[in-house]
C-alpha cells in the first residue's frame, strides 16, 4: 500500500486518521517495507473495524495483517459492552482458538538426527492429518458437551496428559461461560469424528531446533538452551468451530438492522454483546476454545506416545497460546481500568511480565508468545512486554502471512520437489498431499523473521529464540 | 480474471485471495451459476477430473436474499462433504422463490487417488454477489476460507 495516506507515528506505527464513520483512529504496526507490501484492503478493513458500535481506543492490525474477512487478518480490536460494544464472528474467523502449542523433548539434534526418519514416520503414521483424516475418539451427545465445557481440562481427565499440563495453557486449558447449547447440532456433527486430527492447510506439527537466542534470561525463564529441540503443534477447533463461524455470521448478519447496526458490509456481522444473539455467541464460540484447547491437548498425547517409544523420552509443555479468539480482559484505557471484549483475529496475546493471569513461574519473565513460520523457514518465540498493554491491549502478531495466493504457488512449485529440495536441507516432511505442500511452499509466505523483528521493535512483543524445523508433519 | 477473452457460459474460476480462495461461477441463469461456483469450491479441495460421480447427496436450502442463499449452497456442501467425507465433480440446482433444491454427485475421500489439498472451512460474506451481469450472465462469487 501507499504509505502516504498513513500517518507515521514512529518507524513501526502508522495511524490511520479517523474519517468518515470511524469512530477511532486505526494502527497498523510494521516496518515501512512490511507496510508497503501490506494489501490496500488491511486499510480499508481496519477502517472499517474502527467505525463499530463500542470499539475503544483504536483499531489494531499487526505485522503480518493481510485481508481477512470482516476483518483483517492480524486484526485486533476491543469493545466495551457498556458503550454498546460488539462481538463479531468475523472478529474472531472460522477457524475459533486456531494456535500455537510448544513442547519440550529435552533432546538435542544429534539425537533426533540418529531417529530422523523413523520418528517422522511414526509421527505421520500416529497423527491424523490432512482433508479426511480422521481421530480415535467418538464422543457421544453428553461427552460431547463435557469436552466443550471442559477444553484441554476434560481431555485431561480422559487420560490425555497430565494436570500440570494445565498451568501452562492458557486459561488453564479451559475457558468459563461456554454454552455448548448454543453450538448447533450441525457444528457436533462436524466434530464427531475429528477430535485430535490437526486438519490440513497451514496446519502442522513440527519438531524444532533451536538455533538462536536472542533474549538469554527469559531463554532460561522458558527453558530454552541453543540446540535444545521443541516440539511445535500449530492447530484449532476443526469443523466444530469452522460450523460456528458459519451459523453465526449469517445470524449476526440477519440480526444487525434490528439491532440497530449499520453494517457498510455483510463481512463485519455483529451483534452487541449485551444481546441475546451476543451472548449466545460468546457461549459458543467459547465452546469452539474448549474444542481447540481439548484438540491439542489429544495430539499432544499422541506426540508423547511416539516420543516415548522411538525415543524413550517425556514431552512437557513450554506454553499453549492461542490467536483467533474473543476474550474478556481489564484494560487501562486513559487512566481507567475497563473490562472489554478484545478481539484477536491471526493475532496472539501477549500478557507482559506480572500480568495476573500467567503461571507463577513465568511471572517475571513474561508470557511466551509462539509465532509459526512455514517448513522451511523459522518459528519464533517472542515474550510479552510491559509496553504491549498500551500499545495494543497486548497482542502481537501470529505467523508469517501469505505473500502469494494458493493458485500462484501451485503455477510456482510442485509438492513432491518441495519436499525433495526441504529434505535435501535437513527437513523432513510428511504428507498426504503433494498439492498441499506446494500452496504451503516456504516462498509463498512473506519472510516471518522480518514479522517477527518488526513486532519486537514496535514493542509488541520481545525477541526471545528463533526455531528451526527438522520434521514437519502437514496437513 | 478472464473477462478478456470472452468466458464461455457455463463457466467457473477461481480469483485471487491472498490467504484464502475466491470462487465464481457463470451461467445462464442464477441456479447455473450456482452450480458452476460449487464446482470451484469443489476444485479449491481437489481436481475435479479424479472424482468419480458415483453417489449424489440432496441438498436443499430456504433463504429468500439470493446472495445469502449463496453462500449457505456453498456451506451445505462444505458440510456434506465433510460429515460424509465426500468429493464432489457434478451439481444440479433447482431455485425456486426462496428455496433453492440441489444435488451433488461424488464420491468417497481416496486420499492416494484424490490427493486432496486443502479443505474448505466456510464461504464467507467477503467479496459476495450474485448479480445478472450486462449481457445477460449470471455471476456467483464469495471468498471461502480455507
Amino acid at each position: 500500500m501507499d504509505t502516504n495516506i498513513l500517518t507515521k507515528l514512529t518507524d513501526t506505527q502508522w495511524r490511520i486518521e479517523p474519517k468518515g464513520p470511524m469512530r477511532v483512529p486505526g494502527v497498523i504496526f510494521g516496518s515501512e517495507s512490511l507496510i508497503r507490501d501490506m494489501d490496500d484492503k488491511v486499510v480499508e478493513q481496519v477502517s472499517n473495524v474502527a467505525s463499530l458500535p463500542g470499539i475503544v481506543q483504536a483499531a489494531y492490525a499487526m505485522p503480518d495483517a493481510h485481508w481477512g474477512y470482516g476483518f483483517p487478518i492480524g486484526g485486533v480490536a476491543a469493545f466495551d459492552p457498556e458503550a454498546g460494544g460488539v462481538v463479531s464472528g468475523g472478529g474472531v474467523g472460522f477457524d475459533i482458538s486456531c494456535g500455537v502449542r510448544t513442547l519440550h523433548t529435552g533432546l538435542d539434534r544429534a539425537a533426533i538426527l540418529a531417529v530422523q526418519q523413523e520418528l517422522a514416520d511414526a509421527l505421520y503414521y500416529r497423527i491424523p492429518v490432512g482433508l479426511g483424516s480422521t481421530g480415535g475418539i467418538r464422543l457421544n451427545d453428553r461427552e460431547m458437551d463435557a469436552m466443550l465445557a471442559g477444553g484441554a481440562s476434560w481431555a485431561v481427565g480422559q487420560g490425555y496428559g497430565r494436570p500440570e499440563d494445565l498451568e501452562r495453557i492458557e486459561e488453564r486449558g479451559r475457558i468459563g461461560g461456554a454454552d455448548p447449547h448454543q453450538v448447533s447440532d450441525r457444528a457436533k456433527q462436524r466434530q464427531r469424528d475429528e477430535m485430535g486430527t490437526l486438519g490440513s492447510g497451514n496446519h502442522y506439527l513440527e519438531v524444532q531446533e533451536v538455533t538462536a537466542i536472542f533474549a538469554p534470561e527469559i531463554a532460561t525463564a522458558y527453558g530454552l538452551q541453543p540446540g535444545a529441540v521443541l516440539v511445535s503443534i500449530h492447530c484449532g477447533s476443526r469443523g466444530l468451530g469452522h460450523q460456528i463461524g458459519t451459523d453465526y455470521l449469517k445470524r449476526m448478519a440477519l440480526a444487525a438492522g434490528q439491532h440497530g447496526i449499520r453494517l457498510p458490509d455483510r463481512e463485519l456481522a455483529c451483534a452487541p454483546i449485551n444481546s441475546d444473539l451476543g451472548r449466545a455467541y460468546l457461549g459458543a464460540m467459547r465452546a469452539g476454545i474448549n474444542c481447540a484447547l481439548a484438540n491439542r491437548q489429544i495430539i499432544t498425547h499422541l506426540a508423547r506416545k511416539v516420543f516415548a517409544e522411538v525415543l524413550g523420552v517425556d514431552l512437557t509443555l513450554l506454553y499453549d497460546v492461542s490467536h483467533n479468539t474473543c476474550k474478556l480482559e481489564e484494560h487501562v484505557v486513559d487512566g481507567r481500568k475497563r473490562r472489554l471484549y478484545v478481539h484477536r483475529k491471526g493475532a496472539t496475546r501477549a500478557f507482559g511480565p506480572g500480568h495476573p493471569d500467567l503461571p507463577a513461574d513465568l511471572s517475571t519473565a513474561g508470557q511466551p508468545v509462539l509465532i509459526g513460520g512455514t517448513m522451511g523457514t523459522a518459528s519464533y518465540i517472542l515474550a510479552g512486554t510491559e509496553q504491549s498493554q498500551e500499545l495494543a491491549f497486548n497482542s502481537a502478531c501470529h505467523g508469517a502471512g501469505r505473500a502469494m495466493s494458493r493458485h500462484a504457488a501451485t503455477r510456482r512449485w510442485q509438492g513432491r520437489a518441495v519436499q525433495n529440495e526441504l529434505a535435501e536441507r535437513g527437513i523432513l516432511v510428511r504428507s498426504p498431499s503433494p498439492r498441499g505442500l506446494a500452496e504451503e511452499a516456504p516462498g509463498a509466505y512473506k519472510d516471518v523473521s522480518e514479522v517477527v523483528t518488526a513486532t519486537d521493535r514496535a514493542g509488541l512483543a520481545r525477541l526471545v529464540a528463533r526455531l528451526e524445523p527438522l520434521v514437519c508433519i502437514k496437513g | 480474471m478472464s473477462d478478456n477473452p470472452p468466458r464461455p457460459i457455463p463457466s467457473w474460476e477461481h480469483f485471487e485471495h491472498r490467504a484464502d480462495m475466491g470462487v465464481a461461477g457463470y451461467g445462464a441463469t442464477a441456479a447455473a451459476a450456482f452450480e458452476q461456483a460449487a464446482l470451484a469450491l469443489s476444485a479449491i479441495v481437489c481436481d475435479l477430473a479424479r472424482v468419480t460421480p458415483k453417489q449424489s447427496v440432496a441438498i436443499d436450502c430456504e433463504e429468500p436474499d439470493l446472495e445469502l442463499m449463496f453462500v449457505d449452497w456453498l456451506n451445505a456442501i462444505i458440510y456434506e462433504m465433510a460429515v460424509r467425507h465426500l468429493l464432489f465433480s457434478r451439481f444440479r440446482v433447482r431455485i425456486d422463490g426462496a428455496r433453492l433444491q440441489g444435488e451433488a454427485w461424488g464420491e468417497p475421500v481416496d486420499v492416494e487417488r484424490h490427493q486432496p489439498a486443502v479443505e474448505a472451512k466456510g464461504a464467507t460474506y467477503t467479496a459476495l454477489s450474485v448479480q445478472q451481469e450486462p449481457g445477460g450472465t449470471w455471476a456467483a462469487r464469495c471468498v471461502v476460507d480455507v
